[in-house]
């Protein structure tokens, strides 16, 4: 059973719609005993960093997602990929999960900010979630931060006047800055890929 | 490097696609869960729903049509057409909009955009401007153009960013229903003041006027219904043309939608 971890985060239905069209049933849930159930976990987000993890930290969820990202495969969706890192800036600097090592900062460009709309995937290191997937796809981003991690845990970024991280991994524990629900079949075929890793 | 975007826009009342020459003698053609399906296949990077459906009362039949279509369609999806309140806001993203366009009731009450910001994030608060030339400026109109609102179109849309709006999609009501393209001095008039997307709207006829508004203007994507809806192109024509200009675009990788 896959959970996705329900914190009051608004991208839950079209992240279920998107598991759904691939035959998988996912459990929105924020019960701890559910979580541990659940042979993998997604957790979306949209939002803000502090918002998030107070959240998280009210429904008591922060040291469950902790202790399950130790066994399960973790995907974390845009915010919910931010507050896998040990910290972020926005607003007030706060701690994150601290499952991938590096921090969460505003993206220094001189493009537009937000980061919106579809880019390219450039591949970086190898990753099982992009199996089946061709370099240069575009897959659907809207944020302002992005993660300052070292390049062993970015499997794929794209260019935005700098290298933006777009697929991170530390081990079983993925996060993908855009939308893999909202970015047509490339997006799908991530997905697809997640639920059917198994580490 | 980002990709522009196309975007087909659908015509919705009752929960029917309709399409009209000047909002007179509406015809029906569609279930717009296909239409949005159809389009989604053909590679578009959007949808957009405009909900013209007269009563209030009627409206939750968009409900029902905006739940099917997320299901079935992933890419993201805008829906707008008589959004009045954060209620209405609230409805459609549950539903499985991703973003809500605003237009003549963020006119008349500003604090919608600033509201709908606060409370769903920026991402997802679209402010739609009708624009027209009077004299040697561009003003606000509504109602299908019918209205003057008097309000200067520039001002409103940096006024729409300071408020939190996400994005600008911009019609142009000089050029809309013409077919001889889109309205490049609108666009980057409008483009020189904000640094948020703006999604040109209106007035495109021909496969060249896609590639001319990304080329001369500083639009992010470009919004078609009736070019799409009575097949003239496919959203993947457009593409094609615009990748052979070198204007980047999202290509569909292999087949999709089987």
């Amino acid at each position: 059973m896959l959970a996705i971890i329900d914190y009051g985060a608004g991208n839950l239905f079209s992240v279920k719609n998107a598991l759904e069209h691939l035959g998988e049933e996912g459990v929105i849930t924020s019960d701890p005993e559910v979580l541990a159930q659940a042979d993998r976990l997604i957790l979306p987000g949209v939002g803000a960093f502090p918002d998030a993890m107070q959240k998280l930290n009210q429904l008591g969820l922060t040291a469950v997602i902790q202790e399950q990202a130790k066994r399960k495969p973790l995907l974390g969706i845009c915010l919910g990929m931010q507050i896998l890192f040990e910290s972020g800036s926005e607003f007030a600097e706060t701690a994150g999960l601290g499952l991938i090592p590096g921090r969460v900062d505003r993206i220094q460009t001189s493009y537009k900010i937000p980061h919106m709309g579809y880019n390219e995937l450039e591949f970086q290191n190898p990753s099982p979630l992009l199996k089946g997937i061709e370099e240069k796809s575009c897959v659907y981003f809207v944020h302002s931060f992005m993660a300052y991690t070292p390049e062993e845990y970015v499997t794929a970024c794209c260019d935005y006047g700098v290298k933006v991280p777009a697929l991170v991994q530390n081990a079983h524990v993925f996060g993908a800055q855009f939308h893999p629900e909202k970015s047509g079949e490339a997006g799908l075929r991530i997905l697809h890929n997640f639920i059917r890793y198994s580490n | 490097m980002l990709s522009k975007r196309i975007i087909p826009c659908l015509d919705v009342k009752n929960g029917r696609v309709v399409k009209g020459i000047n909002f007179v003698g509406l015809k029906e053609v569609g279930d717009p869960v296909e239409c949005a399906r159809e389009y989604y296949c053909q590679g578009a990077d959007e949808i957009v729903f405009l909900d013209i459906t007269a009563t209030h009362e009627e409206r939750d039949t968009m409900i029902d049509v905006v739940r099917e279509t997320a299901r079935q369609v992933f890419v993201p999806l805008t829906v707008g057409g008589g959004i009045r309140e954060i209620e209405d806001f609230r409805r459609l993203l549950r539903a499985g909009a991703d973003k809500i366009s605003v237009n003549s009731s963020a006119v008349k009450n500003p604090q919608l955009i600033s509201d709908a910001a606060q409370l769903f994030g920026s991402q997802c608060v679209v402010a739609a401007i009708d624009a027209k030339r009077v004299d040697r400026s561009f003003h606000v109109v509504v109602n299908g153009g019918r209205i003057d609102t008097g309000l200067d179109a520039i001002q409103w849309a940096k006024e729409v960013q300071e408020r939190g709006a996400g994005e600008i999609l911009l019609t142009s009501m000089d050029a809309d229903g013409t077919k001889e393209g889109f309205d490049i001095e609108l666009l980057n008039a409008v483009c020189e003041v904000v640094s948020i997307p703006v999604i040109a709207s209106g007035g495109c006829g021909q496969l060249k006027h896609f590639s001319k508004v990304f080329l001369e203007s500083g639009a992010d994507a470009a919004l078609a219904a009736s070019l799409f809806h009575y097949k003239e192109l496919t959203v993947e024509q457009v593409k094609t043309h615009l990748a052979e200009k070198g204007i980047p675009v999202r290509r569909l990788k292999g087949s999709e939608c089987e």
